[in-house]
């Protein structure tokens, strides 16, 4: 579903990760893992399309529904008008099983500026679930959550596997969910170049 | 000798500017002092003008860097562009300040050769509004590159910029020409009948003609040794700034 | 993209939108000017068009640095970015969006703005005609100086001085259609370059907003 061969990515010009490979399958979910600095949200957002890699390819990027860590909520729309307009930009129409996915029913005629963190947070998780795209791409994904929205979330990743799916996260949040592989992203770092002999553009 | 494209390397651009730099500054002071002392001690009056046609030694170079300096900025932009070589994005960045100098000069030079020949200091002739509006154009060019930290985004957006100006730069011209008919004669320097000296209204006289070509070398050479120092300038900041990079990482 | 634009709308015309700011605006900025000049309408007269334009120009203007970067802020413009719309789009919905909440309702209240100027009475048809092809093209441009300085904090004085020159072309034949007009005078001819250069402008824009936003998005 989503295949990432030999990715360098740089933050602000300099290259903070190099030669990650890994394959996404359907039914799979994948869980980055690094200190702070590390450059799982440039990984994400290099896959994600959003930035360009320094080197490698990402195969199946047009199947990501991405989530960073804003989440594209407008405070003067009501929840079911964030989640419709998503729907619609995405060419789906049916807002009900995410309403019902993240627990969101009786807010739903709020305005999502009266909603709490946490709240705002399972409306943009539930955004993933009317773009109707097989592969979630999702920067820590549950913070500002409490346990039990934690638990509504491992179940919303689990019922997407399950329905064919698959999921990258960046997260540090132990969500349960055993099936998922995890990546460590230390061994990627790259290395410090002393010279730059093959980049004939190097400033050192 | 090999290819052009050799001295994109920022290491062999300084190298090679340092040994070119000197010659080429001695070039331009040269011939900007053999220029302007011809121009303003041993040529004649004109009939008409008397002294103040002098300040065309320093009017119509600048003017012509001053929209020569854009069409070079537009060029590097584009070879940033399609090549990604950051020298080219550096020189860019570094002929941007000169050009703007230079159409100040023109600008200015050009208002204290008016006030005496059309009795104003300012018109809103066309030339002279297209003229303040490629200031306005290098002003914004300016304020974008300072105002980005990232180089690359810097260098991105700056052109894009650059690429649209000059579209609308163009543009403006025309809708400037339509808008008034204007004053100032046309850019007579160049015209065969100026080499010639055939006697046309606007002409511009051999014997004024030989003292302004030294002083356009001079002025192409002074605006080439300031661009290729200021663009090794950057590309010392830009080292200093990989090495910092480097050592925060490690 | 029709979601978008709605989306857009609605949120322009709810509160803290700002929808009518730049109508309060350009009513300030037409009350002030016979307070600079004087108020005699033989002086007003002649500078009407061209203040109107100017006053819509500036209003225009105003509101532009909110087109993209309260979307960049709460991360809606990633999200549009992987999204199926190319980002072409995204700009010429967002330029739309703008235009219905600024430039035309500047264009409708410009005719009554015009009577306190004491606009010459052939001219208020073709400032009404002027500011309906023009502000179209002040918006599209102002959607790539957002979309220039949409990463920046404090972008909103740079956004002018990128936009304001990029304005020259479309303000010299706006302006001269209406000037024009109210002296009685043919317009065909601006009028004809003004629409080019509103149409020009829409086609090709987007491309060069679309490839700023690229690159201050990555």
């Amino acid at each position: 579903m989503l295949s990432v061969t030999d990715l360098t990515c740089a933050r602000g010009g300099v290259p903070v990760t190099e030669g990650v490979t890994f394959r996404l399958e359907a039914g799979e979910a994948l869980v980055l893992r690094g200190p702070n600095g590390i450059g799982k949200t440039t990984l994400l957002r290099v896959i994600a399309g959003l930035a360009p890699p320094l080197s490698g390819s990402v195969e199946g990027a047009e199947r990501i529904a991405y989530a960073g860590h804003a989440d594209g909520i407008k405070a003067q729309l009501s929840v079911t008008e964030n989640l419709r307009f998503w729907a619609a930009t995405f060419g789906t129409s049916d807002i009900a099983p995410a309403l019902e996915g993240f627990n969101l029913g009786e807010l739903r005629g709020r305005l999502a500026g009266t909603l709490s963190a946490g709240q705002k947070r399972r409306l943009g998780l539930a955004r993933l679930l009317v773009t109707g795209r097989p592969v979630w791409v999702l920067d820590e994904p549950t913070v500002s959550l409490d346990t039990a929205s934690v638990g509504l979330f491992a179940a919303a990743v689990r019922a997407h596997l399950a329905a064919g799916g698959a999921a990258l996260m960046a997260t540090h949040i132990d969500l349960g969910l055993a099936e998922a592989r995890i990546l460590d992203l230390a061994p990627y770092k790259a290395k410090p170049q002393t010279r730059a002999s093959d980049f004939d553009e190097a400033f050192l | 000798m090999g290819s052009v494209w050799e001295y994109a390397n920022p290491v062999k651009f300084s190298r090679t500017v340092s040994k070119v730099l000197p010659f080429v500054s001695v070039g331009a002071l040269a011939c900007l002092a053999v220029g302007l002392v011809w121009g303003f001690f041993f040529t004649p009056e004109d009939y008409r003008q008397g002294s103040t046609v002098k300040i065309i030694y320093l009017h119509v170079p600048a003017a012509m860097v001053a929209i020569n300096a854009w069409l070079m900025m537009l060029v590097a932009s584009l070879i940033w562009l399609v090549r990604r070589h950051h020298v080219s994005a550096l020189a860019a960045r570094a002929a941007a300040p000169v050009g703007l100098v230079m159409t100040l000069i023109a600008l200015a030079t050009g208002a204290i050769w008016g006030q005496p020949m059309w009795g104003t200091w300012w018109a809103w002739d066309p030339r002279l509004t297209s003229f303040l509006i490629l200031t306005l154009f290098y002003l914004g060019y300016i304020a974008l590159w300072e105002a980005l930290e990232d180089p690359d985004t810097a260098a991105d957006l700056t052109s894009v910029l650059c690429l649209v100006g000059s579209v609308f730069a163009i543009l403006s011209r025309y809708a400037v020409n339509f808008w008034n008919q204007g004053l100032h004669q046309g850019a007579s320097v160049m015209r065969v009948e100026a080499v010639t000296g055939a006697d046309t209204e606007e002409k511009v006289s051999n014997i004024f003609f030989a003292p302004l070509m030294v002083c356009m070398a001079g002025f192409v050479l002074l605006f080439l040794a300031l661009v290729l120092l200021r663009t090794r300038t950057e590309i010392h900041r830009r080292r200093l700034k990989a090495i910092e990079a480097r050592e925060r990482m490690a | 993209m029709i979601a978008l634009l709605l989306r857009d709308l609605k949120l322009a015309v709810r509160a803290g939108g700002g929808f009518g700011l730049a109508l309060a605006f350009f009513l300030i900025v037409t009350v002030l000017v016979p307070f600079a000049v004087g108020p005699d309408t033989q002086r007003l007269q002649p500078i009407a068009a061209g203040v109107l334009w100017i006053g819509a120009l500036l209003a225009c203007l105003l509101s532009l640095d909110r087109m993209l970067a309260l979307d960049h802020e709460d991360g809606t413009l990633d999200l549009l970015a992987t999204a199926p719309i190319p980002l072409e789009g995204v700009v010429l919905v967002k330029a739309c969006a703008h235009w219905l909440t600024t430039g035309l309702p500047l264009t409708l209240i410009a005719a009554p703005l015009g009577v306190l100027l004491n606009l010459a009475e052939p001219g208020y048809l073709w400032l009404v005609v002027s500011l309906a092809c023009g502000t179209p093209a002040l918006s599209m441009i102002g959607a790539f100086g957002a979309a220039l300085t949409v990463g920046l904090k404090r972008g909103g004085l740079l956004l002018s001085l990128l936009v304001l020159p990029l304005y020259v072309p479309t303000l010299i034949f706006g302006a001269e259609v209406a000037r024009r007009g109210a002296e009685g005078l043919e317009t065909q001819v601006p009028l004809m370059l003004l629409a080019a250069i509103t149409l020009g402008v829409l086609a090709a824009m987007p491309f060069a907003a679309a490839a700023a936003l690229r690159i201050n998005l990555r």
